[in-house]
């Protein structure tokens, strides 16, 4: 296939695995531990699963699995306003498909269809504003959730809805943003991390300067990388290479889709239609100030929030459930004390478990730990010879 | 090892009486009513005009309330009998490649075919939703009646309800089949040995994708078309060609992925497969790209998984090759001698390695 083939090419991915292997065992034994390394974005880690690429890399390199999955990082209280606004009377609630799984306190978006809630799963917000264009005597809500990726969809939706007049369409707005997260990783505690994969969708919307305080404040590098095999590892063999010139820089792998300062038309609908909340509720993560956007005054008559009576409530993570830890790369999704037991992919307990996006989920579904650690060293072996 | 061809590939006579009934009742209403399925005349309209025209044949058309066989002329054909059932519910009901009517036969036709059985004799049972067209009702029996002659099998018994609107979607169809299994063939998911080779009829994915297009989101300038087909020949000469052929399984909901996990768990084997050499159209390759599915779990309504020993494998591959419905057929695995017992991974094109569950809920695309 033209344009993807290209990137997933095994000749090249061993060429760079020979240098990668050898920048990472150099630069390891002046650390005397591996590298850690974390990918921000959740399609990052889908990638990284999909391929195969954790069992390519040597020991030498720890990759950890950021928080950059926005189902994963949806707190219960909020997938329970879902439930409550979807089970209200001429309610058509629209989402997308990865958030019907997520468990609320009480149920998931999935099982309140099956209550009878009318729910629908869209690929777009577009689809959602149709769906009110189609209906005018229901009441549309679409769910909007992701970070700067998705903002620039459901804002410009929003415009359309005011621009066509279509009043029976509203929002139940949990866009988050990636910089105040990544900040929170950045400030956790005990944090050992050498340098990032930036996320490359919501780069494409943002550009790469807002990155700059990573390299500046925590001398940490970034390398903005692209989602197809190849784009990783010759990301993570950017970020070894600024690592071994002892540099902290913020650099750009898929500058074919990424410009330096991002897409000013996007930007522009995002800051007509939204303003930075306060604070916003992570799951795993706690509160995190101004990481979460809501509608502005002018658009208040497409806020679901403001047209809904919606609980609110802030619902704790389950006592066992170690989600906050696993999103920090304090842990690895296995040494959870409920991972692939009180928790499974069928089972969610947290939603780290929920998106194929997650990092648990695709530890438990694409191997991770269950790839035995001699089969991890027998295919590096391979690779290297 | 000696199969009697003949007992394999002919079909038992049945000695009935000639069709004694004549055919009277004609539909004059263009549209289904709830009084097509009330019992009365109208649905005895229903039944000659539509089901009957279509149909015929002489079990059937005696509309006794249960078809009848000579145990003596099954008994020709092997020494076990094969039963199977499932329902059909598609949306839409007719997409490119094929219709619910088609499905309905082809589905029940290769659950039957894929246990080694000759499938002989299907049951027709629907559901309609009333304010259904007759004309598309007709459409969808035709397709049943040309499939079914296609597969070589008789329906021979039915049952029509007609249900108020909104209690079901358009129609739903439910057929049973009977078939007759050889005394040779003793294909079972728990009989995977090591080496054995893993081998598929054609490219993979296609009615899944087929039907998700066919819902209208994507608006593909070429259609994918679904891959809807008996296969009861192919699996014929597959066995006549690998007759120790360890297990068949007709790759449908799940798609290949849970048939493979199935073997693993069951056969308490590891299982390794290629993705170099499985094959997916490059359409579907590039609408599971957009969607961010994976063509392994997708839906296919032709295509097999079988498990040969290593030894016929060479032999199967080719007779595969010859039919029409296996002409890009390929090797892509094996049983692995020491893989992890119920784990099923593949050697990505890349180069790199990843496991290859079963599918959990539906498969959700991602959003971002």
């Amino acid at each position: 296939m033209k344009y993807v083939d290209e990137f997933r090419d095994p000749d090249k991915a061993r060429t760079l695995l020979k240098e990668i292997n050898q920048i990472a065992a150099d630069l390891t034994d002046k650390l005397k531990r591996p590298v850690y390394i974390m990918e921000v974005c959740g399609g990052h880690t889908h990638s990284i699963f999909r391929y195969g690429i954790e069992n390519m890399l040597p020991a030498s390199i720890e990759l950890i699995h950021g928080p950059g999955c926005p189902v994963c990082v949806l707190p219960m209280g909020r997938v329970d306003d879902c439930v409550a606004i979807a089970e209200q009377n001429n309610v058509i609630f629209t989402t997308f498909g990865d958030a019907m799984r997520v468990p609320g306190s009480k149920k998931s978006l999935l099982q309140s269809k099956a209550d009878g809630a009318d729910v629908r799963m869209v690929y777009s917000p577009l689809d959602a504003l149709s769906i009110a264009k189609k209906n005018p005597d229901k009441e549309v809500v679409f769910f909007g959730l992701g970070f700067e990726t998705t903002m620039p969809s459901t804002a410009l939706t929003v415009l359309k809805a005011e621009e066509q007049g279509i009043h029976n369409f509203s929002l139940f707005c949990n866009h988050i943003t990636i910089i105040p997260t990544i900040k929170a990783v950045l400030d956790s505690p005990g944090l050992q991390l050498d340098g990032f994969l930036g996320p490359g969708h919501v780069s494409m919307v943002i550009g790469n300067q807002p990155y700059d305080f990573i390299a500046e404040h925590y001398h940490r590098p970034v390398v903005v990388a692209g989602f197809e095999p190849l784009d990783i590892l010759q990301s993570l063999w950017m970020v070894l290479k600024q690592l071994t010139a002892g540099e902290a820089r913020i650099e750009n792998q898929y500058n074919r889709i990424v410009p330096d300062n991002g897409n000013a038309q996007a930007l522009k609908a995002i800051s007509q239609v939204f303003e930075l909340r306060e604070f916003f509720e992570w799951r795993g993560l706690g509160s995190i100030d101004h990481s979460g956007v809501q509608l502005t005054e002018a658009y208040a008559a497409f806020d679901a929030e403001k047209k809904f009576i919606v609980p609110a409530v802030t619902i704790a993570d389950p006592k066992s459930c170690q989600c906050g830890e696993v999103l920090k790369g304090a842990i690895k999704p296995w040494e959870c004390k409920v991972f692939g037991k009180a928790c499974t992919p069928e089972i969610p307990l947290g939603a780290l478990m929920v998106s194929s996006e997650g990092a648990c989920a695709a530890y438990y579904q694409f191997g991770g730990d269950r790839i035995d650690a001699i089969e991890v060293a027998e295919k590096t072996l391979e690779v290297i010879a | 090892m000696n199969i009697d061809e003949s007992a394999v590939l002919e079909r038992p006579v049945i000695k009935k009486k000639q069709d004694t009934r004549i055919r009277q009742g004609k539909l004059a209403s263009k549209v289904i009513t709830l009084a097509h399925g009330g019992g009365g005349k109208a649905m005895r309209d229903l039944i000659d005009d539509v089901f009957i025209e279509a149909f015929s044949n002489p079990v059937l058309n005696t509309l006794e309330d249960q078809a009848r066989f000579e145990l003596s002329d099954l008994a020709k054909l092997g020494d076990r009998l094969a039963m199977t059932t499932d329902s059909y519910v598609i949306d839409p009901i007719f997409f490119p490649g094929g219709d619910i009517g088609k499905l309905a036969i082809c589905g029940t036709v290769n659950d039957l075919a894929v246990g080694g059985a000759k499938p002989l004799y299907l049951t027709c049972s629907m559901i309609i939703e009333e304010g259904m067209k007759v004309d598309t009702l007709r459409q969808i029996v035709k397709s049943m009646a040309d499939t079914a002659k296609a597969a070589g099998v008789q329906i021979v018994t039915g049952d029509t309800k007609v249900v108020e609107r909104g209690s079901c979607d358009k129609i739903f169809i439910n057929t049973a089949g009977i078939g007759v299994i050889h005394q040779h063939f003793k294909l079972g998911a728990n009989k995977a040995q090591a080496h054995d080779r893993i081998l598929v009829n054609g490219f993979l994915g296609d009615h899944g994708a087929a039907i998700l297009d066919a819902r209208g989101d994507m608006n593909l300038e070429s259609p994918i078309e679904s891959d809807c087909a008996p296969l009861q020949d192919l699996i014929q000469i597959l066995l006549k060609a690998a007759p120790n052929t360890r297990f068949i399984r007709d790759a449908t909901r799940g798609g290949i992925a849970s048939v493979l996990n199935e073997i693993a768990a069951s056969s308490q084997c590891g299982i390794e497969i290629n993705e170099t050499s499985t094959p997916i159209r490059t359409e579907v390759k590039g609408f599971c790209e957009i969607l961010g599915l994976d063509p392994l779990y997708l839906a296919n309504e032709g295509k097999l998984v079988m498990i040969i020993p290593e030894d016929e494998s060479e032999a199967a591959l080719a007779a595969l090759l010859s039919h029409p419905l296996g002409v890009d057929s390929a090797d892509i695995g094996v049983v692995l001698e020491h893989g992890r017992v119920g784990r099923v991974h593949m050697k990505t094109s890349f180069g790199g390695k990843r496991i290859v569950d079963m599918l959990v809920g539906e498969q959700l695309p991602r959003i971002c």
